[in-house]
């Protein structure tokens, strides 16, 4: 029982370092991230008072006298200037109009003891604000974010509906984030299928170059790999130079800047994640199966497609997978290869993290992403466990 | 005899074209002496080899990449190794291969998601735009791959020779420094160039996560094509090649030495 002890202790002193670091450096900032996409703290942390106040209001009749007092009272506790901006941001966003309430509003408290808050704009005597500021401190969590990131919204009554065409485009980035990646994932297939079968029926110093050719890119920096397209694909690049050095075209293909150059250059990214997988399923197949099916009087074509093709498909699968799940997230093929109507969710991402300085949609579309990332490697884990089993 | 195996070459031709081809047809364009990346090449020089030493923002992110690269190499080398030896030998339970998943899956998880989270956490903290955020962003992602050479070389480690050493009177840390850690080396030495690689190509997390002073190569490289794109992109692209070849056969060449 000790030696066993002492072996437990041991190890988890070894792994304990690693653990640390991971759940405070992986674990917390995804945790963050994800409590960004729900939390909205500004206004119950800013107007306490206020909050009780209201608790009781069914925000259709005139609110009660005291959240006047009490709303004036955390007027006036707000000391830091930070928390006043945080706040005004807040609420302008849900109701345009209360930057210059706010204001207006602070600067006549500021000093005076006042509570009729009507005497100093007449706008508190409407319901509408009120209303605003209650939804506001009701709770500091929200699926307002997470909604929008489907292009969902609620709407007066408090019931899901969906937001007004055109207000916004999360939805068809997502569609497009969806399509490329299929796209990619399918020429992956296309061309990989074929080429580890090559792979695997060719040995030696052939089958070495063919494997060599796959690890090599991989090996190779992304953005070198992603540089070298952009010298390709580009409008006076080698491949236009030649179409038209050989006459075939007058001016430039536009290879660049579109979903065509998007998918061309983020196939060639994953492409080993492919062939890798369905070259070491098709090694493992006994050499003398297809020789097999020859004898037993098969067409080669039908011994490929019935013996062959079902085979591979595992490694298809596990490939495509990998391909496809790679392909949801990426962010550096498109944000340079690709036109602006080509950006996927990571750009989007990116750009409400550090362009708009937007925590909350920034979470909730990252928060998406990460959804079906992890459930597509969760399908990815079972299917090799499975292999490894069967 | 069959038309198969000319069909066979000829796909095969294209598909290595299409793989290595870029690669190789973008490495001349280092050496041209004009400012634009065209073929045909007008004249030969070396100059924007000598702007990616002798121009600020290149020096600087060279620089940069040569100081967060060895960082995580450090730090992920040694966090890795530590916990492929308290996994080694497990028996498959639920918490080991739950322990498994959680140290691999930062190869998993988009980067961007990583970054955004790693950017409001660290901010709280202090560490964004400092180069211990950098190095530690990098690490989370390169640790995975020290992890997996290092377990892997470990399984290679014949336990009959650790009891050997140990009944002969060495004590347990003799054992692991002279007769495990040496066996295990090759892993480990090919993990910390994969850690290494790993954070000399890491953009995404460093967009995130670094400040104007921790401006890596790979982050020039990507502003460089965003931004203004200039040969010099591409002599560091052939700086890149080169040394992926010359660390690759050297890899090589340590697990023929070792085997």
């Amino acid at each position: 029982m000790r030696p066993d002890l002492s072996h437990r202790l041991k190890a988890a002193l070894l792994l304990a370092p690693l653990l640390a670091f991971m759940l405070s450096f992986f674990v917390v900032p995804l945790v963050t991230m994800m409590k960004s996409a729900v939390s909205d703290p500004v206004a119950t942390e800013a107007l306490p008072r206020t909050a009780r106040a209201l608790s009781g209001w069914n925000r259709t009749d005139t609110p009660p006298s005291s959240a006047q007092t009490a709303f004036a009272d955390d007027i006036r506790a707000l000391k830091n200037d930070e928390q006043f901006g945080d706040l005004v941001r807040r609420l302008n966003s849900a109701q345009s109009g209360f930057r210059s309430l706010l204001g207006k509003t602070r600067r006549a408290l500021d000093g005076s003891s006042a509570t009729d808050l009507a005497s100093i704009d007449a706008r508190w005597s409407e319901t509408s604000w009120w209303v605003t500021i209650a939804e506001a401190v009701a709770s500091p969590w929200t699926d307002k974010n997470l909604l929008a990131a489907i292009d969902l919204e609620r709407d007066a009554a408090g019931s899901i509906t969906a937001m007004p065409e055109g207000a916004s485009a999360n939805r068809l980035i997502m569609i497009r984030t969806f399509v490329t990646s299929a796209l990619v994932t399918f020429a992956c297939i296309l061309i990989g299928l074929p080429y580890a079968m090559v792979a695997a029926s060719v040995e030696g110093w052939r089958r070495q170059v063919l494997l060599g050719a796959v690890l090599l890119p991989l090996w190779t920096s992304l953005l070198v790999r992603t540089a070298a397209w952009y010298v390709v694909l580009q409008d006076n690049g080698l491949i236009n130079a030649t179409l038209k050095g050989l006459g075939l075209t007058s001016g430039p293909i536009p290879l660049m800047f579109n979903r065509l150059g998007v998918v061309i250059a983020m196939t060639h990214v994953l492409l080993p994640f492919m062939v890798l997988p369905i070259f070491s399923v098709l090694i493992a197949i006994p050499r003398n199966l297809m020789p097999a099916a020859a004898s037993l009087g098969a067409h080669p074509l039908r011994a490929f497609l019935h013996v062959l093709l079902p085979l591979s498909m595992r490694g298809v699968v596990s490939g495509a997978l990998l391909v496809f799940m790679a392909a949801l997230g990426y962010y550096i093929t498109p944000a340079l290869i690709g036109g602006a109507n080509d950006q996927m969710i990571s750009s989007v991402i990116a750009y409400y993290a550090t362009g708009a300085a937007n925590w909350g949609m920034a979470g909730a579309l990252g928060l998406v992403l990460l959804a079906m990332t992890i459930l597509l490697y969760a399908v990815y884990m079972r299917l090799t466990v499975e292999e490894q089993r069967a | 005899m069959r038309p198969l195996p000319i069909i066979k070459l000829i796909f095969a031709s294209f598909v290595v074209i299409f793989l290595l081809g870029p690669l190789v047809a973008v490495l001349p364009l280092s050496l041209t002496d004009s400012v634009f990346l065209n073929y045909p090449i007008s004249g030969y020089s070396t100059r924007w080899f000598k702007e990616l030493v002798t121009a600020e923002s290149w020096r600087l992110s060279i620089v940069n990449s040569l100081l967060i690269g060895s960082g995580t190499t450090v730090l992920a080398t040694l966090l890795g190794t530590l916990a492929a030896l308290g996994l080694r030998g497990k028996r498959a339970s639920l918490l080991v291969s739950t322990l498994r998943t959680v140290f691999l899956l930062p190869m998993v998880v988009p980067a961007v998601v990583l970054g955004v989270g790693m950017q409001l956490m660290f901010a709280r903290y202090g560490l964004t735009n400092t180069y211990l955020g950098v190095i530690i962003a990098h690490t989370v992602v390169a640790v995975p791959f020290v992890l997996v050479n290092v377990s892997s070389a470990l399984q290679g480690v014949d336990v009959r020779l650790e009891q050997a050493a140990a009944s002969l009177g060495a004590a347990p840390p003799t054992v692991l420094f002279s007769v495990t850690l040496p066996i295990a080396l090759p892993g480990i030495i090919s993990g910390a160039l994969f850690a290494f690689a790993t954070s000399l190509d890491e953009v995404v997390l460093t967009l995130f996560v670094a400040g104007p002073n921790q401006r890596t190569l790979a982050r020039q490289m990507f502003a460089t094509i965003r931004e203004n794109i200039s040969p010099a992109i591409v002599s560091a692209a052939a700086v890149f090649i080169v040394g992926t070849i010359v660390l690759s056969l050297a890899m090589l060449a340590i697990r023929r030495r070792m085997a």
